[in-house]
């Protein structure tokens, strides 16, 4: 068995550059990884050998060429929410279960172009709505440290594929915590962007207005790379940003003395467990060893994000989500009676219960009569929560603190009650009203389960978020531990 | 597990603000056929997320302006008014439940 696995995709692909190994051979190993797991964990929902291979074998003969990009060769994956052309985008949906898109996405066509090679689609909870993978109509992912465990989500199957070493580095996307959340569950790093940094264009839309791509990969410098490739404007999401790229690999190395870190109170309340703020606070510690000064600062209307967040996201999901309609692409129902039951039950069944909760609880607040009552009120106590950020950014460059309140949970435990579940993110949703970038960091271990340190910073900060995560991960280890039977 | 019992002000007992014929107003609003089995289901979690985000009413937003957009400084794009799309349909139509023709075929609408 080959070892490419232990290998970061920084390492993989200046390994193929330096043609020390073939794409063919990587991809090919990779590929028997994803096949081993896939009835243990279930990360994936798609595994594309064929176009996989034919991809790496084109990636040799560039390489050979003395041609190539930045990541010619290099595996990697695609959360299910981004279209692939020619190849099944379900969105973890039966909605969705035999769309085969019609075009790629802007992440993947830039990944492409940049000449990595996609090995597949991975798991997720159905359209992106969810913190523990189990909405997914394809079945649950197990998380790699403890297969009775969720891996996070919804990107779940990202999350997995990348702890487990099936892939160096994967998509995924973030609402409310559904890049870092799952980072932080399974142990390994993971980067929202600023909002508006990568473009939305064939991303599967939840709540426009905080739905963001960014990567999951094993560690910060492996997470430059993947972002510098996607980053960037697209005249195709109208919210794009046109702003110049930074060099994110490059600057990675510049030192943290000096670094102004805020301390969020808000984030070591009374719900965090005991544990994971032992470990927090040790990483706290590195930070002040490497010359870094820490403050407290306080943000008064976060504790409110997650009801702002339960308005905001529920309405914009009940508008996006009305174009399932069974006319054009997607599950319709059988011999409907009319165009309105055809409607209704090709809705009704393609849907699982926690996106028709969502549509229904976006329904109502945007109903007449509720309209000012419940949707303007959050947006602006969205407003007041975006104040206190970018007041605390006045004084300190960087927040951190948890990124969840406890380690991974077991499936089935909070499935009962939605809010409970909603509260997986308390400490991530914050970012996402305020469209900051944010990164999850492995930061220490509890009851041999990974814990996560979540770093804050002000819009299009990404350069210096990713410098303080890669001078932890210089100082400390734990983002290169892998689970058993993984290693 | 997160205390959240601690944190907000979450009962056990709650009120259950929508009723089942609201429920039904709801999904009827939304397109959506629920089984009979899902009206408790729903009206239960509907009404514990709505009594949950009323948490939102005791924060003072007076003259706050509501925001729509993270990144509130910036002005919506505008494109030159060039066509940019070709006709793509027969790469369309092969997802589509049901074509003929080159059409999208629903049910009668119009009697």
């Amino acid at each position: 068995m080959s070892d490419f696995h232990r290998n970061t995709l920084t390492q993989l692909a200046a390994g193929l550059r330096a043609r020390r190994f073939s794409s063919v051979e990587l991809v090919s190993a990779f590929l028997e990884r994803i096949e081993a797991s896939q009835r243990s964990l279930n990360a994936f929902v798609s595994v594309t050998r064929e176009e996989a291979l034919t991809a790496a074998r084109a990636a040799d003969r560039a390489l050979g060429a003395g041609a190539g990009g930045a990541l010619t060769g290099v595996p990697i994956a695609h959360k299910d929410i981004f279209c692939t052309q020619g190849v099944r985008t379900t969105c973890g949906s039966r909605m969705l279960d035999n769309f085969i898109s019609p075009y790629d996405a802007t992440v993947v066509a830039k990944l492409k172009a940049a000449g990595a090679v996609m090995l597949g689609k991975t798991n997720m909870d159905e359209f992106a709505m969810g913190s523990s993978n189990e909405t997914s109509y394809y079945g649950p992912v197990r998380n790699p440290w403890n297969p009775q465990l969720v891996p996070g989500g919804s990107s779940g199957g990202s999350a997995a594929a990348v702890a487990a070493r099936l892939v160096p580095g994967a998509t995924a996307t973030d609402t409310g915590g559904s890049i870092r959340q799952p980072a932080a569950l399974c142990g390994i790093t993971g980067m929202k962007p600023t909002y508006g940094r990568v473009s939305r264009y064939g991303m599967i839309a939840f709540a426009s207005s905080l739905d963001q791509g960014g990567v999951l990969t094993v560690s910060a410098a492996d997470a430059a790379l993947l972002l510098r490739e996607i980053a960037g404007f697209d005249a195709n999401d109208s919210t794009s940003v046109a702003r110049e790229v930074p060099d994110y690999p490059a600057l990675l190395e510049q030192p943290v003395a000096g670094l102004k870190i805020g301390l969020l109170r808000e984030f070591f309340d009374e719900g965090l467990d005991r544990e994971n703020e032992r470990c927090v606070r040790e990483a706290l510690k590195v930070f002040e060893g490497l010359g870094a000064q820490l403050t407290e600062v306080s943000l008064p209307h976060l504790p409110l994000s997650v009801p702002v967040y339960y308005v905001v996201a529920p309405a914009e999901c009940s508008s996006n989500l009305a174009r399932y309609d069974g006319v054009r692409f997607g599950h319709r129902c059988e011999n409907p009676r009319d165009v309105n039951d055809m409607y209704r039950r090709t809705r009704g069944e393609g849907f699982g219960a926690e996106v028709k909760r969502r549509i229904m609880t976006g329904t109502y607040v945007l109903s007449a009569g509720y309209y000012d009552a419940y949707y303007l009120k959050a947006q602006r106590v969205r407003a007041l929560i975006n104040a206190d950020f970018i007041r605390a950014f006045e004084s300190v460059d960087v927040l951190m603190g948890p990124t969840t309140p406890t380690p991974a949970f077991a499936i089935g435990a909070k499935t009962a009650d939605p809010i409970t579940m909603y509260l997986n993110d308390i400490y991530t949703i914050g970012a996402n009203l305020a469209g900051l970038p944010a990164i999850s960091v492995p930061c220490g271990f509890v009851q041999q389960l990974p814990v996560g340190l979540q770093i804050v910073g002000p819009h299009f900060s990404e350069a210096r978020v990713l410098n303080a995560a890669h001078a932890f991960q210089r100082a400390t280890d734990w983002h290169t531990r892998v689970p058993q039977g993984y290693a | 597990m997160y205390d959240f019992e601690r944190v907000f002000s979450v009962r056990d007992a709650f009120p259950m603000i929508l009723t089942r014929e609201q429920i039904a107003g709801i999904a009827a609003l939304a397109r959506l056929e629920l089984t009979p089995s899902e009206f408790p289901v729903y009206q239960e979690s509907l009404s514990r997320i709505i009594d949950f985000v009323g948490a939102l009413d005791a924060c003072d937003t007076t003259d706050v302006v509501p925001m729509a957009h993270p990144l509130a400084g910036l002005s919506q794009r505008l494109r030159p008014d060039v066509v940019t799309e070709e006709d793509h349909h027969e790469q369309y139509q092969p997802n589509a439940p049901l074509t003929a023709a080159g059409l999208y075929l629903v049910p009668k609408v119009i009697e």
